[in-house]
């Protein structure tokens, strides 16, 4: 049987506060155990919350990045229950009245644009993190109340493609807003995911799994194919699928059912007494929206419109905003209207000199202007070949100097000039008498080897195109 | 409205309570008597008034992204039934 995927995700988002959410702790990461806590993230009795304005603020910002209709009126809600990890048995969230609703996030298919639905983006506290032993657990409540964002998508999502392009634009986007690291590996985004199948074209959704435990955007997208396998499997023979949550096991490759007590989950929601409501105005949703700059989106339209790059090679361009900043100064500092060379030079030679030093391109130390010259020197003004060109770079990451002075101390400069080339030409057409030969009568192949031996006199300094012209005219009249 | 004992025994175990079968019937009844007390208000026309999700008249209560001092490890695990080094020690509870 054909069948259709139905995913949905829910994003859990740390907010890069200084201080907790409700109270002034620290949230830096890696500290000490149990030394970022108080009375109020402990849940202590007699202790008050009072939540963070800056949480708020970077709360509002994300939900209007998505297109979400910001509630005038929202309010916290404790969501009641027990477990280790959670000091006052309940945590601070939001239920009924959450900041906002409605929204969408457009990703980037092959072929196609896709309108993802977002039902909600809402705030709460975050759990602390129990390390477990043979026989106890031990708790951290380090990251106990730190600030984070539910981001909860509507079932809109079709593949496990369509989800990772969901995940990696949503990454893209928050790191736009500067109001979270987005680090799955230190947690600070979280994504778990709701999974049926349904024979094609029915209208009632199938049994649906929650996949929790991935730590990556390639584990959910490979636990999600999975689980479609497995979902398939199993309503092909006509068992029955079960509601339930499983975990994946990223070693094992396979989804697998979390030991859960039955009944279904009854958390006695009610408003938190303890905090008043807030009422969000137009003016203050006016003044955040300042704050939001040009979104990858926009920026991928204006690198297309104003620089005449491919869909492509913008979205790349574009994806960490620090790369942009980068990429449009190198774009802009480039004198020539065709710019593609400067997209290639970035995505091609540069980005495998940051990935061989593990960091991104703007660690590198190399600027927008000398990058912009060793592109010059290389595709306009022909001084160098593209190989030696990449040599160059790392000479300049290397030593810091110029592209044009690192050309001049080691005598890289390509021999373009006709008189040169001509005496080497001369020589080779003299030692290669067969090769001449074989071009004479149409071996195309003898061309090429003809230059490969010139390029390989002038110690790979001659420039191929004008050998390649010089040769021809050479051959012509021998 | 009338609650069952099956209802009180499941909110007793969702909020961690032990009842006893006479503590159970005892409760049972004081419930019930709590309900039909509540079930008065329905009796009111709340068509077009607001759910009230907080008793006083403030909004937006908010403190400035700032730091204070956390407490010191000490005070931190005072009080703790177990603990080993930094950690507070609990048992092993898979959800
Ligand atoms: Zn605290």
């Amino acid at each position: 049987m054909n069948y259709e995927t139905v995913i949905g995700l829910e994003v859990h988002l740390q907010l890069k506060t200084k201080s907790k959410a409700f109270c002034g702790c620290s949230t830096e990461f890696g500290q000490e155990p149990n030394t970022q806590v108080c009375p109020v993230c402990l849940g202590f009795p007699g202790s008050l919350p009072v939540f963070n304005q800056t949480a708020l603020d970077y709360a509002i910002k994300v939900a209007l990045a998505l297109n979400c209709k910001i509630q005038e009126y929202t309010k916290f809600d404790r969501k009641n229950y027990f477990y280790p990890d959670l000091p006052k048995n309940y945590q601070i969230s939001q239920y009924d009245l959450p900041l906002s609703l409605a929204g969408y996030l457009d990703i980037e298919l092959e072929e196609r644009q896709k309108r993802i639905g977002i039902t909600r983006v809402h705030m709460e506290e975050d759990a602390g993190k129990l390390i477990h032993q043979e026989n106890f657990s031990l708790v951290d409540f380090n990251r106990t109340g730190i600030p984070l964002l539910e981001i909860v998508s509507e079932p809109d999502i079709s593949s496990p493609e369509e989800a990772h392009e969901y995940l990696t634009t949503l990454k893209s986007v928050i790191q736009y807003l500067d109001v979270s690291d987005c680090d799955m590996e230190k947690g600070s985004l979280r994504c778990d995911a709701n999974i049926s199948l349904r024979p094609v074209g029915a209208k009632t959704l199938g049994v649906k799994t929650e996949l929790k435990n991935m730590n990556s955007f390639k584990g959910v997208k490979d636990a999600l194919a999975y689980e479609i396998q497995r979902q398939a499997g199993l309503l092909d023979s006509k068992k029955t699928l079960i509601q339930e949550t499983r975990l994946w096991d990223a070693k094992a490759a396979q989804t697998l059912p979390m030991r859960t007590k039955e009944g279904a989950k009854d958390y006695r929601y009610f408003p938190e007494p303890d905090l008043a409501p807030f009422i969000i105005k137009e003016d203050k949703i006016a003044e955040i929206k300042k704050t939001i700059p040009e979104l990858p989106k926009e920026k991928i339209k204006r690198f297309v419109k104003d620089f005449g790059l491919s869909e492509y090679d913008a979205k790349v361009l574009v994806a960490l905003k620090e790369t942009a900043q980068f990429s449009e100064e190198c774009l802009k500092e480039y004198r020539d209207s065709n710019k593609k060379p400067v997209a290639n030079w970035i995505i091609g030679p540069l980005a495998a000199l940051a990935s061989n030093n593990a960091c991104e391109i703007t660690d590198l130390k190399i600027s927008a202007a000398s990058l912009v010259e060793l592109i010059e020197l290389v595709e306009k003004k022909q001084v160098i070949s593209n190989l030696t060109g990449k040599i160059v770079l790392e000479e300049m990451l290397k030593t810091g100097k110029g592209a044009q002075k690192i050309i001049e101390e080691k005598n890289l400069a390509q021999i373009s000039d006709s008189g040169s080339l001509n005496v080497i030409i001369a020589e080779i057409i003299k030692e290669n008498p067969k090769s001449v030969a074989d071009y004479k009568t149409g071996k195309a192949n003898a061309l090429m080897f003809l230059v490969g031996q010139v390029m390989r006199k002038s110690s790979g300094k001659a420039n191929p195109k004008a050998v390649q012209d010089l040769l021809k005219e050479k051959l012509e009249s021998v | 409205m009338s609650i069952d004992k099956k209802t009180v025994e499941n909110v007793a175990h969702l909020a961690r309570i032990n009842l006893d079968k006479k503590e159970l019937d005892k409760i049972s009844g004081q419930l019930e008597h709590i309900l039909s007390f509540i079930d008065k208000l329905s009796s009111l026309n709340t068509d077009n008034i607001a759910p009230t999700s907080h008793i006083l008249p403030i909004s937006n209560v908010l403190r400035k992204d700032e730091l204070r001092k956390s407490l010191p490890i000490a005070k931190t695990l005072m009080n703790a039934p177990a603990k080993q080094g930094n950690f507070f020690v609990v048992p092993k509870i898979i959800e």
